[in-house]
């Protein structure tokens, strides 16, 4: 237990340089691949340089010893994960039968389909994502993605890019630093608020996005912005690894809600690193729905850095057979009058393995820090797993802090009521289910919450 | 409507009911009563199909059609309903969804929202049962007597053939078992059903009994009129022990 809080904080918003693993010559990862990437995407050449010393942080770092086992990763290969367009399917016909059927099954228009299995053209929402951007543009905000970003917005990029989650962070951090490729920027200026949510949806199937991608998002002093990613239909790759990295910066009395459903296919390792500098009064609410990928970890971190700064995170997480999805939270409170709350729901079935973990931090400059936390798991068999790994460190004075957690089976009296009434067994255990994740559905917009039950209830589909 | 021959149950390797005969037929109400642990709400579960009771032998019909053979919902879609003694709580799903859902489900009808918010809500009026209920969580923090109206509430939306009634009337006070019986009575007509579990006659007050069985050690020793309900509460029920 040590190691693991040891390393979580390794994980927080700070920047020591510490280096005590011995340099390790790395078969897969070369300087000559690294400057093919930045070549092709035509980088500045300060973004070369922050490559190559990813590269030379990457090459230092040893994996996380803790957390979901990710030993079928096969470091020595990296590069078979990196190159270029490597996610990319050239034909329909390769894209596995079942991830097809999910799509039939979600009501997916055929175009969708074939670009989210990364196959197709742009289909129709280029033509919502065009008339949205006029919309932004009148109000000054720059939503892109992040290679012409690089080109059109170079000043901000190089102010923000990789200095909240910075590649010494962690290895998987230090190997986004070098290989990044795709992802969504977003400029709110001072004031302003975007009444529409804005979906990294409508850019899904830019080359290579989804595995590398950067999300950098700043909303200046009192502006506001929903942002959601990715989307609830499972995204295809043919390599395995994700390791995208998200940064938000949320300025003095500033407001962003960052909302997430994803359904990685069943092959992926998701090790995402999320996180959000708040200032002063800011506000940011996440919403994090984890439905696929066969390992997840996954822990979108609040730096609550100005004196009054919030975090909300609300997540659901759906582990089903042979998968092992370690999700949860990390909330810092690094500055006086900061509050967070924490609320989750985990469900595990036929076999999977849900884990939720989380590390609040009470530092000394935060007097009256207020944080609750309230994770609640469901296991719907006797063969499925669930953990609950909750930390608190906390250093400043008169803080508030609550936890409560949940770990349960589905009752089966309670689907024996629901049967009673005229229910039938497969819909009263969805219905349970649904009634579980509840609190976190009404959080989600409509279609959201509309889609997350399609997804629990194909998910139950064959249980029975 | 329902008949039950020679009904043995066990829970486990427990021998609960052993041999149980009952005949309802439409428009009638039977009384069961008997002391703490007889099987009477066993039976009631059995008749639903609870995954936790084992049929060693006896049959259960219902309007001629073996019982045994269907799922709970199935039984539940014939016409059969049961007011739980102890009505689970089930987080996250209202009132009014779940019993949309269950209308749905026992009608085999699309429903129509509005109507049946109005429906439900005229209802709950009659019930007094608080408006606001209709969008809690299915009996989570409801008090004892607000779970059990909750119970009538669904009887009375779902307008089953057969209704179970196990101890609907207990824990209650006297308004609340006003309340509950006069439900049950504007729910029973000549078409439909009663069997009724209860140590206290208040809920009979405005039913047309039709039979009183006294079940005791996991079957019923006497059979008789509404007479009965009268003597056990005289006499308890040592008086009746082995007089089958």
């Amino acid at each position: 237990m040590k190691n693991y809080i040891q390393d979580i904080e390794r994980a927080l918003y700070d920047v020591r340089d510490e280096d005590k693993s011995i340099y390790k010559s790395d078969a897969g990862l070369t300087e000559e691949i690294i400057r093919d990437i930045s070549a092709r995407k035509k980088d500045p050449a300060w973004m070369l340089e922050f490559r190559l010393k990813s590269l030379e942080v990457y090459k230092k770092i040893e994996l996380p010893t803790w957390g979901a086992d990710i030993s079928e990763l096969n470091m020595d290969e990296i590069v078979t994960y990196v190159k270029p367009n490597a996610a990319q399917v050239s034909d329909w016909s390769q894209v596995p039968a079942e991830i097809k059927k999910t799509f039939d099954r979600l009501g997916i228009p055929d175009a969708e389909k074939k670009s989210l299995a990364g196959v197709g053209a742009q289909y129709d929402s280029e033509v919502v994502y065009h008339s949205i951007q006029k919309r932004l543009t009148d109000l000054g905000v720059v939503y892109t993605d992040m290679e012409t970003a690089l080109v059109e917005h170079e000043d901000i990029v190089r102010e923000y890019f990789m200095t909240l989650v910075p590649p010494k962070d962690h290895k998987f951090a230090a190997l986004h630093g070098a290989v990044w490729s795709g992802g969504s920027f977003v400029y709110v200026p001072a004031g302003v608020d975007v009444k529409i949510p804005l979906q990294s949806y409508f850019r899904l199937n830019a080359a290579g996005a989804g595995q590398f991608e950067h999300t950098l998002i700043i909303v200046e002093p009192n502006a506001k912005l929903h942002f959601i990613e990715g989307c609830s239909a499972p995204k295809y790759n043919v390599t395995n690894l994700h390791a995208g990295c998200v940064e938000l910066f949320v300025k003095e009395g500033a407001r962003l809600r960052y909302s997430t459903i994803e359904n990685w296919s069943r092959n992926m390792m998701n090790l995402n690193t999320k996180r959000a500098l708040v200032e002063r009064n800011g506000l940011i609410e996440w919403v994090s729905g984890s439905f696929g990928s066969h390992v997840s970890m996954l822990y979108p971190c609040s730096v609550l850095h100005g004196e009054g700064a919030r975090a909300e995170f609300t997540g659901v997480t759906f582990a089903g057979k042979g998968q092992n999805l370690d999700t949860g939270a990390i909330v810092v409170h690094a500055a006086p009058k900061t509050s967070a709350n924490i609320n989750t729901r985990t469900i595990s079935k036929s076999g999977g393995a849900a884990t939720y973990r989380s590390a609040v931090k009470v530092t000394k400059n935060a007097p009256y820090a207020k944080c609750s936390v309230n994770c609640e798991s469901l296991m719907l068999d006797d063969e499925s797993r669930s953990d609950t790994l909750p930390v608190m460190d906390v250093e400043g004075d008169e803080a508030d802090i609550g936890h409560e957690a949940k770990i349960g089976r589905i009752s089966e009296e309670a689907i024996f009521y629901l049967m009673a009434r005229g229910i039938s067994e497969e819909e009263a255990r969805a219905m349970i289910v649904r009634g579980f994740v509840e609190p976190i559905a009404k959080e989600l917009p409509l279609e959201y919450a509309v889609e997350m039950n399609n997804l629990i209830n194909l998910e139950l589909e064959g249980q029975l | 409507m329902l008949e039950i021959k020679n009904l043995h149950v066990k829970a486990g390797d427990k021998e609960i009911l052993r041999g149980v005969d009952l005949k309802v037929g439409a428009g009638e109400v039977h009384v069961i009563l008997g002391p703490n642990g007889s099987g009477k709400s066993t039976l009631m579960n059995v008749i639903l199909g609870h995954p936790k009771y084992q049929i060693t032998s006896g049959e259960i019909f219902f309007n001629g059609e073996d019982l045994t053979a269907l799922k709970t919902f199935e039984r539940a879609r014939r016409g059969i309903f049961l007011s739980f003694q102890n009505p689970e709580e089930i987080p996250g799903i209202t009132v009014e969804n779940m019993l949309r859902t269950a209308k749905q489900a026992v009608t085999g009808e699309k429903i129509k929202i509005l109507a049946f918010h109005k429906e439900l809500l005229a209802l709950m009026n009659e019930l007094q049962i608080n408006p606001e209920y209709a969008n809690r969580y299915m009996n989570v923090g409801f008090s004892g007597g607000e779970k059990k109206r909750n119970e009538i509430l669904q009887l009375l939306t779902l307008q089953p053939k057969l209704a179970l009634l196990d101890e609907t009337d207990s824990g209650l006070d006297v308004d609340a078992v006003e309340i509950v019986s006069s439900g049950v009575a504007k729910f029973h007509n000549e078409n439909n059903s009663c069997i009724i579990i209860t140590h206290n006659a208040q809920i009979l007050k405005h039913l047309p009994v039709s039979s009183v069985h006294i079940f005791l050690d996991g079957k019923i020793i006497l059979h008789g009129g509404a007479e009965l309900v009268g003597k056990v509460s005289e006499h308890g029920y040592a008086h009746f022990e082995g007089k089958s």
